[in-house]
């Protein structure tokens, strides 16, 4: 499994987008996930099936249908080579601190 | 409803090594921040994850085993009322030759939606996979995951 189809799975708006939905449920059917895309049913299926091949999808039958998880392992595997071993927790306070600051401006 | 996650990781190295690397002490330790786990690895036998400590973390039974291909285990938490009652959960591991490397999932599901549990081992899993995986590529676990977590 090469970092290399990672990137290139993740260099798509569309693709982070599928991954977004995933993030937010996760096991969606392609219908499911076809919904309030401008996008036709093949496109989507081709999107999944980079991310698939990249390792940041993978797929369980449930009878016909056939469900889509999001496997966070290789993101996790990208950040454990460049993050070192007593910075993960500045950055996850940084992290959250984005987050609550842009959260407020927000409302 | 049911709710699950499926997490797959691509391991260079054999199917024995990795059955061996998720079972024994000796190598869960390294990667598994210090944990354990008490089983005698028979179909139908309890099962417990234990803390360095000695405390139990969860605790089952393995439903199905067959060495080095896959792994059922009922699986209840132990150590948190609020997880613990949501009753036991299934957790399949299942380990596939892949070209030189081996394909590990783990799928871990309960027979609920918006399940504490299983969001609550779902975080742990990438962190313990990448480690193993490190720990069988390169002889070194990752650092954080090789003592307890505290």
């Amino acid at each position: 499994m090469s970092m290399d189809a990672v990137f290139r799975a993740l260099a798509d708006p569309v693709r982070r987008r599928l991954l977004d939905r995933l993030h937010a449920r996760n096991g969606q059917t392609l219908g499911e996930l076809c919904e309030g895309h401008d996008m036709t049913r093949q496109a989507v299926t081709k999107h999944l099936a980079l991310l698939e091949e990249a390792n940041l999808v993978v797929t369980r039958k449930r009878g016909r249908e056939k469900l889509h998880y999001l496997n966070p392992v290789p993101i996790h595997e990208i950040a454990d080579r460049w993050i070192g071993k007593y910075e993960r927790s500045r950055l996850r306070a940084l992290a959250d601190l984005k987050k609550r600051l842009e959260e407020q401006s927000d409302d | 409803m049911t709710d699950r996650f499926v997490y797959v990781t691509y391991i260079r190295t054999t199917p024995e090594k990795l059955w061996d690397a998720l079972l024994k002490p000796e190598f869960t330790r390294a990667y598994w921040y210090g944990a354990w786990q008490d089983c005698d690895w028979k179909k139908g036998s309890p099962w417990k994850l234990m803390f360095p400590d000695g405390r139990p973390a969860d605790s089952g039974e393995v439903v199905e085993i067959e060495k080095p291909k896959r792994l059922v285990l009922k699986w209840r938490n132990e150590w948190r009322p609020d997880l613990r009652e949501e009753g036991y959960s299934r957790c399949v591991i299942e380990l596939e030759p892949a070209d030189e490397t081996v394909k590990l999932s783990i799928t871990h599901e309960i027979d609920k939606s918006g399940s504490k549990f299983i969001e609550a081992v779902s975080g742990g899993w990438p962190k313990i996979l990448s480690s193993l995986k490190s720990l069988l590529e390169t002889g070194k676990p990752l650092p954080r995951t090789d003592q307890p977590k505290g």
